[in-house]
């Protein structure tokens, strides 16, 4: 449960989930963020301005249809809950914030884990990129993994192999 | 123990290497950074002994608080270590009591 | 540096004491994005905060600094001594902000002494400042923001974190976002789950823990032993009060905010007019709401003295700490503040 060890569950997920259709159309940003953080970055991040947030304290809210899957929300988030998802070519892509070094390769194959770091899966590194922070200096890196589609909502980590 | 070399988000400007002596043994460290990072660099661990049980001590809160990582340094007894930064040449021992001023 | 900003901007001129020779306290520690308010500095990381600030305090024309210098006395005719091993400064300020933080609490177990066991916030400083990293492989105690946080830095300087453990049967503190991003990097989150001891020929070499019931009672057969070199401890912090202590400031001893805290109003002022706290050392709490208090105090304190700090902000501002506070994680810090007001000065 969510408020034992903060791992969200499928009925929390729920709550902030795009749908397949929606998925399938271009990457769409999810937020896995359940407590009310006082927090704001993400709204401002947003040049679409698809994300709002009733009072600092509230949990955001993402405007599927209007989110254009741009990113900047995944880099800005302090609590590294926002990801990008996509389901392409029979595949399911995964853009996530990676603050780790060194950084993957594009081509790259990994092990998928989920949000409790088992590994359930084989996923490859598709792309590797930064994009600027909240305040435009800093820059978080971005990593764009691919899994089987039916693992879209499981994968939330990789670990790369030696 | 070691020093970090990749990092994601920090980076640590080289700093000059100094020379220093660790219990007679010639070492060597980072001019300005603590006497106790150089030493837990180097896979130093224990900085003095307990007084009564003698029993190994290292450094605790590494900013000046406990006074775990007392230790003799050029003959001075009870240099807080972990706050004092390292200069080349200095004779650095495990304090093993009190500390005896001199 | 909230304070003394807030003071200098208004016309006043101020004197910023730290024992570091970098100003920031713990933000210089920190690499992870902060939360809050974006206009307020959301989104930077804790270092770039702390450098922003740091270089405003130094380019101000009415703040000065005396770095490496530590105020080790304070009397009653209203004199402050800050002295390092070679000099000694005396001096005779109008209003005094006291904002020393906090230090970090420590559990019992056996040869807790031994080198390799190690506070959460020395690992932090040993890392991310001097870029030194005392062992391999860690097991963290404690599952508040701290112990998570510094189990994800770990990971981000390549050690191995083999578990954080913690006694309690929910996370202790820790934002769930803090606690998911280890989880999913495979750092598990031993619940109900204490440390007996920590063994080796002269420093930790494993440690042995074991499960508890809902009395905090051990269980016999569900230890574990992990084979580490260090034990962090992230058990709690407590306001590092010993100036205020010295100079007959009331206090009360506080569970909610750490231990003994300073009373104090919504200023920061305390039962000493022309002292006030601000940050952890008035009670633990939060980076934002530290910054927050200091500028508060910075700003009362200004206007005491007749300068021209605005009234409407210091309102402005305390109104900010109220909304941030409306969170559920802001509960045992509202309990605790309003035990301390029902106390009275």
């Amino acid at each position: 449960m969510i408020e034992v060890d903060g791992v969200p569950t499928m009925e929390d997920l729920k709550t902030s989930m795009p749908t397949k259709e929606r998925m399938h159309k271009k990457p769409v940003a999810m937020h896995e963020c359940y407590q009310d953080i006082p927090c704001d970055p993400c709204v401002l991040s947003c040049p679409a301005k698809c994300i709002t947030m009733e009072t600092l304290v509230s949990t955001p809210k993402i405007n599927h249809e209007a989110c254009t899957g741009c990113g900047l929300c995944v880099a800005a988030c302090p609590g590294i809950a926002i990801f990008l998802l996509e389901l392409k070519d029979n595949r399911g892509l995964i853009t996530l914030a990676y603050e780790f070094a060194p950084l993957p390769g594009p081509g790259e194959v990994v092990d998928g884990l989920d949000r409790h770091g088992k590994e359930v899966c084989e996923a490859k590194v598709e792309k590797v990129y930064s994009l600027p922070g909240i305040d435009k200096k800093t820059k978080t890196s971005l990593v764009r993994i691919s899994v089987p589609p039916e693992k879209i909502m499981e994968v939330r980590f990789f670990r790369r192999r030696e | 123990m070691r020093r970090i070399t990749v990092h994601p988000i920090l980076s640590f400007p080289p700093k000059k290497k100094v020379k220093f002596t660790f219990e007679g043994q010639v070492i060597e460290g980072l001019e300005g950074e603590p006497i106790a990072a150089a030493l837990v660099a180097d896979g130093i661990y224990k900085m003095r002994e307990s007084i009564n049980l003698h029993r190994p001590r290292g450094f605790f809160c590494a900013i000046g608080n406990c006074s775990s990582c007392l230790m003799v340094v050029d003959g001075t007894p009870n240099v807080r270590t972990c706050i004092t930064p390292l200069k080349e040449g200095m004779k650095v021992e495990v304090q093993k009591d009190k500390g005896v001023l001199r | 540096m909230n304070a003394a900003l807030a003071a200098a901007d208004a016309g006043a001129s101020a004197l910023v004491v730290d024992r570091f020779q970098s100003l920031g306290g713990q933000l210089v520690k920190q690499t992870h994005k902060f939360f809050g308010w974006t206009t307020r500095g959301a989104g930077a990381r804790g270092f770039e905060l702390a450098q922003n600030w740091e270089a405003n305090v130094k380019n101000h024309p009415r703040i000065q600094t005396l770095l490496g210098f530590e105020v080790i006395g304070a009397y009653r005719d209203g004199t402050w001594i800050a002295a390092d091993l070679e000099d000694l400064h005396k001096i005779k300020p109008k209003r005094v902000v006291i904002a020393t933080g906090a230090s970090e609490r420590m559990i019992t177990f056996e040869n807790n002494d031994y080198p390799g066991v190690y506070g959460a916030g020395a690992v932090q400083t040993l890392m991310n400042v001097y870029g030194v990293l005392p062992g391999e492989k860690y097991l963290i105690v404690g599952s508040g923001n701290v112990g998570v946080i510094v189990a994800y830095q770990l990971l981000q300087a390549q050690a191995r974190v083999e578990a954080v453990i913690d006694v309690l049967p929910r996370l202790g503190g820790a934002y769930w976002v803090h606690a998911a991003k280890i989880q999913r990097a495979g750092v598990p989150i031993l619940l109900k789950r204490t440390i007996t001891g920590v063994y080796g020929t002269d420093s930790v070499e494993r440690a042995e823990t074991v499960g508890v019931d809902d009395n905090f009672q051990p269980v016999p057969g569900t230890e574990i032993t992990f084979s580490v070199d260090v034990v962090l401890l992230a058990v709690g912090l407590t306001p590092l009060n010993e100036l205020l202590f010295e100079l007959g400031v009331k206090e009360y001893y506080i569970p909610e905010l750490g231990g003994f805290v300073p009373w104090h109003d919504e200023s920061g002022r305390t039962s000493q007019p022309e002292i006030f706290v601000a940050g952890d050392v008035a009670g633990i709490e939060e980076a934002t709401t530290a910054a927050l208090q200091g500028r508060i105090s910075g700003l009362q304190s200004a206007l005491d003295l007749g300068y021209a700090a605005s009234k409407e902000e210091i309102e402005e501002l305390k109104e900010l700490l109220c909304q941030f506070r409306q969170s559920s994680l802001s509960e045992k810090v509202l309990q605790g503040l309003e035990r301390l007001h029902a106390k009275g000065v």
